[in-house]
């Protein structure tokens, strides 16, 4: 995908908003120093949070913010796939559902209800969804919000016209390449960074608090029994060793990312534990 | 420090051990010290036999080395109270050190405790060894600038700097002396490592305290530090006896002119760390190493210990002797910049079993048998030593407590059992 880095070739990059708080959409106007820089590199034709110059596809770049929770969006990601040469997701919601996903435990017509005079006018689907359940996705950017200097790095490596790498690896790295105290073992909180991905630069921990896992969880290129993210060992820690109680686990692991797989799993099996201690008292 | 080897004769025969050294040793297996580095040997406990060369210096007085150090254009850093550990940091004043503090250490728990004593080094360790000094976090290595007709490189090694750390433990330094053979020793020396390892000035401390969590009395390293040191502090009370380690700690011994600790004060001191490693409550069994953990590669035990393990690294990082590092490359923009670094990685990430299109240590259970077994049996087939110092460091900072000598005793266990069960049919292939 390289191209020259001036002039008429520069990449189209398109940047479109589902349902999401806008914030990732801020990280990149927050890239100040390289603000100048990367509207030099790109040809940015599409992004309605900064411009009303709304250009018609195709796009060599596009990033996609936010999930899935009505009909018309359903059908409006498809249409920027077929537009989009690559697609990134930016952020929590667009790759994992983000926050509003704990509406897919609950009844959305109930919320409808309490909340809005005449709920009949709301058009919502009962799910909040991640872009890669609808379509194709070719790099996912993890956080709320998401680290302004990864998605730098990621359109970097596209314009070099190399393969962009993402880490994998846990938050404890980071954490420990800052020379921080775990909270954890120091503290006794229950920090999520053992099984959350890294890319944040550790922010929580290094001002003396818990990960809570906006970064969704650790992961390779394999999923299954026996590779990272070991979830329940953490959950059982919190609860054995940490002594917090089945809801107060399930609620760790429910989240921002709580709609990702590997903390929908783990939150879900706490779901259960907290049934049982319901039963038994 | 180091680089003076070559003069160097090595001191066998009047070291005097707070242990007897050597017991837990298989044949032919050394310990940390032992190893050829190029970092001079140095006279260790050994000299507390020796009365008159050990100096003694009240509390109040402290201070004096840190002047003393100052003057010599010295930073000078020492553990601080900070977040609830212990951490390195810059000092000025023997105040700034954690007065009075105790550490608790247990398997993924620790804790801070004030007993309002007078007590200078009453905390064991931080999270910290002496690692980070030498083999920093992320060190950058090359600027790469894009030119007419290529590139131009421009090494971006570290400005050298007279540091001096008050503190360190014997666990710390046999640590040291593990990074130092990884990064000075053979054909290709490191230069980062070399220019931040010059600069060293350790004043170390001889544990009279252990933690649940030691056991670097079953791993020969410890609790009084042997060598590696430029003074050695032992504090007795409200005195404090130092005895000096190299050429450069001797010069500083004199100059603060001390006199000489009494027989009763210097045999007080010993039998302190004595009972200090009679007092460790763990250890790890090393006389069939390395060859029952090879032989416990299929162990069942592996399985257990996954189904806790997280693969989160922090074992590694924690750890004295752990030297994993990737490089990486940060490039601007323009693309016409790029920095070359290298960073702490571990053995316990899924990029670092990743090899020409295969993970070849894609599980969990993978992963902690490579480190375990690197760690404790094949380092010594490596570098003829133990890669572990026992300082109990993975034992507190795993968040789920894993323990390190629970997991190896496991391990060796069941592992003799079953070897002498399957003798009989490996006999005739041998």
């Amino acid at each position: 995908m390289e191209r020259g880095n001036t002039g008429k070739e520069r990449l189209r990059l398109a940047v479109f908003k589902f349902a999401s708080c806008d914030g990732c959409q801020l990280s990149i106007l927050n890239l100040e120093d390289e603000l100048l820089a990367l509207g030099q590199a790109l040809d940015i034709v599409y992004f309605p949070e900064v411009s009303s110059k709304m250009n018609p596809g195709p796009y060599d770049i596009a990033l996609v913010e936010g999930s899935i929770t009505t009909e018309e969006d359903a059908h409006r990601i498809q249409s920027v796939r077929e537009q989009a040469k690559v697609l990134i997701t930016i952020g929590a919601c667009a790759t994992a559902g983000g926050i509003q996903a704990l509406r897919n435990w609950a009844d959305v017509e109930s919320f409808k209800q309490v909340v809005y005079p005449s709920p009949h006018y709301i058009q919502s689907l009962k799910t909040s969804t991640p872009t890669s359940e609808h379509v194709h996705v070719d790099f996912e950017l993890w956080g709320c919000p998401i680290d302004k200097g990864q998605l730098l790095r990621v359109i970097t490596d596209l314009l070099a016209g190399v393969h962009p790498r993402l880490p994998a690896e846990s938050v404890c790295l980071e954490c420990k390449r800052h020379e921080n105290v775990c909270v954890m073992v120091a503290k006794g909180l229950a920090c999520l960074g053992p099984v959350t991905r890294a890319g944040c630069g550790a922010i929580c921990p290094s001002m003396g608090r818990d990960c809570y896992g906006c970064f969704g969880p650790t992961e390779g290129a394999r999923k299954g029994p026996g590779l990272p993210p070991n979830t329940a060992s953490l959950a059982s820690y919190f609860h054995d060793g940490l002594h917090l109680i089945p809801v107060e686990v399930l609620r760790r692991f429910r989240g921002i990312n709580g709609y990702a797989d590997a903390f929908k799993q783990e939150s879900e099996r706490w779901e259960l534990e907290k049934e049982n201690v319901k039963g038994e008292t | 420090m180091y680089g003076q080897s070559q003069s160097y004769e090595r001191i066998g025969g009047d070291l005097v051990l707070c242990l007897s050294g050597g017991f837990h040793l298989a044949p032919n297996v050394r310990g940390p010290y032992d190893v050829e580095t190029s970092v001079p040997k140095m006279r260790g406990i050994g000299a507390m036999e020796v009365v008159g060369e050990i100096g003694v210096l009240s509390r109040s007085d402290f201070q004096r080395i840190f002047d003393n150090l100052s003057s010599k254009g010295y930073r000078i850093v020492g553990p601080i109270v900070r977040d609830g550990a212990v951490v390195w940091d810059t000092i000025r004043r023997v105040a700034d050190l954690p007065i009075g503090w105790h550490d608790h250490q247990e398997a993924g728990r620790y804790r801070l405790e004030q007993t309002g004593s007078k007590e200078i080094f009453g905390v064991v360790h931080g999270p910290q060894s002496l690692k980070p000094f030498a083999f920093t976090p992320r060190e950058p290595l090359v600027q790469i600038e894009r030119s007419k007709d290529g590139f131009t490189t421009r090494s971006t090694l570290p400005p050298s700097e007279k540091v001096a750390i008050i503190g360190a433990r014997a666990c710390d330094l046999a640590g040291l002396a593990i990074q130092d053979q990884i990064f000075l020793q053979g054909e290709y020396q490191d230069p980062y490592y070399a220019t931040r390892r010059e600069g060293l000035f350790i004043i170390a401390v001889n544990c009279t305290r252990a933690l649940q969590t030691c056991f670097c009395a079953s791993m020969d390293t410890g609790p009084c530090a042997k060598n590696g040191f430029d003074l050695a502090l032992t504090e007795v009370d409200d005195q404090l006896l130092i005895e000096a380690g190299s050429e450069a700690g001797s010069d500083l011994l004199s100059a603060l002119s001390l006199s000489p600790a009494s027989q009763g004060l210097t045999r007080e001191a010993a039998a302190r760390g004595v009972a200090c490693a009679q007092s460790q409550v763990r250890r790890l069994d090393r006389t069939r190493l390395p060859q029952a953990l090879h032989e416990a590669h299929e162990h069942p035990r592996w399985d257990n210990v996954a189904a806790r393990c997280m693969a989160c690294a922090n074992c590694t990082m924690v750890c004295p002797t752990c030297f994993c590092h990737k490089v990486e490359e940060t490039p601007d923009l323009t693309r016409q910049n790029s920095e070359h670094s290298r960073l702490w990685d571990s053995c316990f990430t899924q990029e670092h079993g990743y090899i020409h299109g295969k993970n070849i240590r894609p599980t969990i259970k993978d992963r902690y048998r490579m480190w375990v077994t690197h760690k404790l049996a094949s380092w010594i087939d490596q570098f003829g030593t133990s890669g572990c110092v026992g300082c109990g460091r993975c034992i507190t900072w795993c968040p789920v407590g894993i323990d390190l000598t629970e997991e190896v005793s496991a391990l060796l266990k069941s592992s003799e059992q079953r070897s002498t069960s399957s003798r009989p049919q490996e006999a005739p292939g041998r």
